[in-house]
């Protein structure tokens, strides 16, 4: 690889990404009262290999709206909703905590983008099983994901940023999504959102850096 | 579309024994491979109405000017196909002259300085540039180790197109002696990679009488070529 196509390496965010990141532009609520959608109270936690929390993270969620849309150009119909752009950041405080108010997504086509190239032209590329070289890339065409939440999370000692998903407990499409199906049928619980009952529209989803009930995270 | 992934050395070891807090806070578990879909390849938009006057001018965020060298940090935002990334969201922040953060947590017995906050945001051009006025941060100390001293740097953040082309970096300034003792800045193995991190002293940017010059371009992952784009 040429020195030129190498991308600029990552680095920790540090102890004191608030007053870049946080302090002035953190986004909790996502999904205001006129965005169609079930709603939902998201509250994350962050815990490291010894199971205390950690309180100098920052989680950034994105996510497609109630009918599985991105607000972004490559999405078919999905671009320039002014309304919910899908997109969340917030710093997790001294219990390792953080919350969002939200919608619970759509289903996501699994496999099909559409690039927008330079020239503002919508190509179609669809991105198919013969595509990829690797068997591990092979989606089945035309398949839906389960609605999910995508998350990456930036910390002290996290040098590049870990990217996980938050799937709904009990949502009857987890059973068929492409991507829970790649991972080992006993850590599939890490990567769900459990009901939190103290709180209406409440859902819990717990991260577990290190050790034991490790959270799945993504080689994207 | 897919997006390109890393060369093996490129991108920092996760658990580097060196950097202590990494050995709590990363996996044990390999990752699992994930194939790029929509919710990989899209990511954040962000307009120009949330970019406020001296966003990008760090020496008049406030009453007085703040105290240090005078500095502009510009260059490009490309993918590593060399395309620009236009309209892309840039945060920085970064210490004082004296090395001091203005955060709560900092308890580096330094001055914090009343005309600097150290923090600052812009949105990349049409061609992908971009630029910051600001003051030359200073190195200060941690806890990593006995005698740990980070080199000066400035902290940068950087969206791209899609939810994993986001990078989070920082970008310290050419021939720092701490480098070579830094295992923040040694948890990349690629000696070419580590030099991204690095910006260039430019001559070209700099202003007579006022301010020396750094150029500092970052490159993000980008779309594959694929056979369907002209």
């Amino acid at each position: 690889m040429s020195a030129e196509k190498i991308p600029t390496p990552s680095s920790t965010v540090g102890p004191f990404l608030h007053i870049g990141l946080t302090d002035r532009h953190s986004l909790t609520h996502i999904a205001g009262p006129k965005v169609k959608g079930e709603r939902v109270h998201l509250k994350c936690r962050v815990l490291d290999a010894e199971g205390a929390p950690v309180n100098d993270a920052m989680i950034e969620i994105w996510q497609a709206d109630a009918d599985g849309k991105y607000n972004h150009p490559d999405d078919p119909g999905g671009a320039s909703k002014e309304t919910f752009r899908g997109f969340g950041r917030a710093a997790t405080d001294e219990i390792g905590c953080c919350e969002f108010d939200t919608i619970k997504p759509g289903r996501v086509a699994a496999n099909i983008a559409v690039h927008t190239n330079l020239a503002g032209v919508a190509a179609t590329a669809q991105v198919n099983a013969e595509a990829h070289s690797l068997p591990s890339e092979q989606l089945e065409e035309h398949k839906l994901q389960a609605p999910h939440v995508n998350l990456a999370i930036f910390a002290r000692g996290i040098l590049l940023q870990l990217y996980t998903r938050i799937y709904f407990a009990g949502d009857p499409a987890n059973d068929d999504d492409p991507i829970l199906a790649l991972v080992p049928k006993e850590r599939r619980p890490t990567l769900l959102a459990q009901p939190d009952p103290s709180r209406r529209h409440g859902w819990l989803f717990e991260i577990r850096l290190r050790g034991e009930d490790e959270t799945v995270f993504f080689d994207v | 579309m897919r997006y390109s992934r890393s060369s093996p050395g490129t991108q920092a070891v996760r658990l580097y024994e060196p950097y202590k807090s990494t050995l709590l806070r990363n996996p044990d578990q390999p990752l699992i491979f994930l194939p790029h879909t929509l919710s990989e390849t899209t990511g954040p938009v962000y307009g120009h109405g949330e970019i406020a006057e001296n966003d990008n001018d760090l020496t008049r965020q406030h009453a007085g000017e703040p105290l240090g060298e005078r500095i502009t940090v510009s260059g490009r935002v490309l993918d590593d196909n060399g395309r620009p990334v236009p309209n892309t969201l840039i945060e920085i922040w970064q210490a004082n002259s004296a090395g001091r953060y203005l955060h709560q947590r900092d308890q580096h017995p330094a001055p914090l300085d009343p005309n600097f906050s150290g923090a600052g945001r812009t949105l990349t051009d049409d061609t992908g540039a971009y630029r910051f006025v600001t003051i030359k941060p200073g190195a200060y100390p941690w806890f990593n180790h006995h005698n740990a001293w980070r080199p000066a740097h400035i902290h940068f953040s950087v969206f791209g197109r899609a939810f994993i082309s986001r990078l989070i970096t920082q970008m310290y300034f050419p021939g720092d002696p701490l480098f070579a003792y830094d295992p923040i800045f040694q948890s990349v193995p690629d000696e070419r990679a580590r030099q991204r991190m690095i910006s260039k002293f430019d001559l070209e940017t700099t202003q007579p009488q006022w301010a020396v010059g750094y150029r500092f371009d970052i490159v993000l992952r980008g779309p594959e070529a694929t056979p369907f784009e002209p």
